[in-house]
């Protein structure tokens, strides 16, 4: 027994000496929420932290909005990744443990409804086709395309979509269907896209969606399928510009932090947000997402320093919605 | 009954030993089939995994680029998880498992304890961290540590090393305990110098199966709060300015090799498929070191019991 209590402390010693070299005492910037936000955050956590020369520590967790929000709430994070707006029971919990905060869009998501790329009768889809295929009345009755559009032909539908837990499932239902999680239950879901990704390139008569970025890393072996807007009548498919220019409605929306005002009293916080806001359009093209324009930028700088607190949508999350408004409204506690 | 002749015996002699042979085939393609398994498992993650194998990618932090991306962060992180861990359950298990067999007198409340932690072994690890998320990190107030992650995988194995305790002390003879009772010596005298050292192979193997199951699971450690991005270390032990206290890196945010690997599966980029492969191949062989040291611990161990 001596012998062997001779090599745990050896051990131990040498799990001492190999982290000596990397510590140092220094301030940490807390971040959770969002697994959509998180690859922005994460990159610009890891070139902030790159600049900083360590001097400043940013931790980025995915504990999901829902989950990011209720730390926020609770106090224990300075920065929450949200994929939505904040509801209006994470605001009362905010307001009840005294957090305030500034919400600030980084970026868009735009959801993308993929096909196979052999598919070669859709062209297009309305958001009401959409519906028919998605609203819970279609489960177990449209099985086949042709019940969808009378020109499409009589083969069998093969859905796949986001998980029930998932922001995007909340999404595109909302934006879909008309009522938030409101989905038919019978098609293949996942949380994880990447399934999804195969599910839709393996059968030609799938039909599956998810995040843009999943979309274009795999170009190769997925079509994305343009969606008519109902405000112009024109189908449009999602591209960086199209997204951007706000005519790939009604399913971009933009993505969220929110920083607790109390955390912003600390000059590390303050830099990582204005490191964020300047180099953020930069990486969120780098890892796939589309940028918001210069403006929405420089808007947040401006809303944290006048200290523009609260939400601008009052608890509800809102279809369509440009990012221009978003910037000019009124913020609410 | 009548005499079988000669040729009858003979014939079920050769039907007796066909069906020898018909199981031992059997045997051996379920052998083979479960290795293959295990060996294709590997090999995948290798060929797939092969090109990260530098050492960057055990000394670089995560990264949003594939290439440069590595698991500094969570090995560390595991290897101090489990470091945590062991501390905590091998101790308390052990003494539980000999009170157990050693002291504890037969009776209901004994017996009812012991159905409790066989059936604990059967909970679902998630509910582990339900429970720890609301005791250690709220309660306790420990946070999202390393020793709240730690404590929680020691609740998880702690049914593990108990009954595998037992099973280790109940296989040693009571001559053995007879004798040393009969030369003098106390209870404690027998456990400390007799029960305990025999059985310590045993143990071990207990504590290897029990670590190898905690450095994979990842529901709990989600729960109580583990982090995905972390570029830094724990604090070591009196570096750092203001020198770090012996102790301070338990209270570190971390991250560890499940998770990571889990959130390199589920990006966009595919290219993180690479690191993700690499990375459970890195796993694995945490593991299967793991069961190579408790081998040769016990080998060695066994070596020096003389009964």
């Amino acid at each position: 027994m001596i012998k062997n209590s001779k090599v745990v402390s050896a051990l131990a010693v040498a799990g001492i000496a190999l982290f000596a070299s990397h510590a140092a005492q220094a301030q940490v910037i807390k971040v959770d929420g969002s697994s959509t936000v998180y690859p922005i955050t994460e990159a610009v956590a890891e070139e902030f932290q790159k600049a900083k020369k360590n001097a400043i520590k940013v931790t980025v967790g995915i504990s999901g909005t829902g989950g990011g929000f209720k730390k926020f709430c609770r106090d224990e994070i300075d920065i929450a990744d949200a994929s939505r707006p904040i509801t209006k029971k994470e605001m009362d919990d905010c307001k009840a443990a005294g957090v305030e905060y500034i919400e600030m869009p980084v970026a868009f998501d735009a959801l993308t409804v993929v096909i196979n790329p052999k598919n070669t009768f859709l062209k297009e889809a309305t958001v009401a086709e959409m519906k028919t295929l998605w609203e819970p009345a279609a489960q177990g009755k449209i099985m086949k395309w042709n019940q969808v559009n009378p020109a499409w032909p009589d083969a069998p539908v093969k859905l796949f979509g986001a998980g029930a837990d998932s922001g995007t499932f909340e999404y595109f239902t909302e934006a879909m269907v008309g009522k938030a999680k409101s989905s038919r239950g019978d098609y293949t879901a996942s949380e994880d896209d990447n399934v999804l990704v195969q599910g839709v390139s393996r059968d030609v008569n799938a039909i599956g969606y998810f995040g843009y970025a999943y979309y274009a890393e795999n170009t190769g072996k997925l079509k994305a399928l343009p969606i008519v807007s109902p405000k112009t009548g024109k189908a449009v498919e999602p591209s960086p510009a199209n997204v951007e220019n706000g005519t790939y409605q009604p399913l971009s929306r933009p993505i969220f932090i929110y920083v607790k005002a109390k955390s912003l009293e600390k000059p590390e916080v303050k830099e990582f947000i204005e490191y964020y806001m300047k180099d953020g359009a930069k990486l969120t093209k780098e890892v796939k997402y589309v940028p918001l324009p210069p403006s929405a930028y420089t808007g947040n700088i401006e809303h944290m320093n006048k200290k523009k607190l609260g939400t601008v949508f009052g608890g509800q999350n809102e279809i369509g919605i440009t990012i221009e408004e978003v910037m000019k409204r009124e913020a609410k506690m | 009954m009548k005499a079988l002749t000669t040729e009858e015996i003979r014939a079920v002699i050769a039907r007796g030993k066909l069906r020898d042979n018909l199981f031992k085939a059997l045997g051996i393609f379920c052998l083979s089939f479960a290795l293959l398994v295990i060996v294709a498992l590997i090999a995948d993650m290798v060929i797939k995994g092969s090109e990260r194998f530098t050492l960057d990618f055990f000394l670089n932090f995560a990264s949003r680029r594939a290439t440069q991306a590595g698991i500094l962060s969570a090995w560390v992180g595991s290897l101090l998880v489990m470091f945590v861990t062991a501390l905590a359950a091998v101790p308390l298990g052990v003494a539980a498992g000999l009170y157990l067999e050693e002291y504890a007198k037969r009776n209901w409340i004994t017996t009812v304890i012991e159905i409790n932690i066989t059936n604990l072994a059967a909970v679902p690890s998630i509910v582990y961290g339900l429970l720890a998320l609301g005791i250690f990190v709220y309660q306790f107030g420990f946070g999202q540590s390393i020793l709240s992650a730690g404590l929680t995988l020691a609740l998880l194995i702690l049914p593990i090393i108990i009954v595998s305790t037992r099973e280790a002390i109940r296989a040693i003879p009571a001559m053995i305990r007879e004798g040393s009772m009969a030369v003098g010596a106390t209870r404690w005298q027998t456990c400390r110098y007799h029960i305990v050292p025999y059985a310590m192979p045993g143990i071990l193997t207990g504590v290897i199966i029990g670590l190898a199951r905690a450095i994979g699971e990842t529901a709990p450690i989600i729960t109580i709060g583990a982090l995905t991005f972390i570029a830094f270390l724990p604090p070591a032990p009196f570096a750092g300015e203001p020198a770090a206290g012996l102790f301070d890196w338990v209270m570190a945010p971390f991250t560890v090799m499940p998770i990571q690997i889990f959130n390199w599966t589920s990006r966009p980029d595919p290219a993180f498929e690479v690191n993700a492969a690499a990375a459970g191949f890195v796993l694995m062989a945490m593991v299967l070191s793991m069961n190579a040291v408790a081998i040769y611990l016990r080998y060695k161990m066994r070596k020096n019991i003389k009964w």
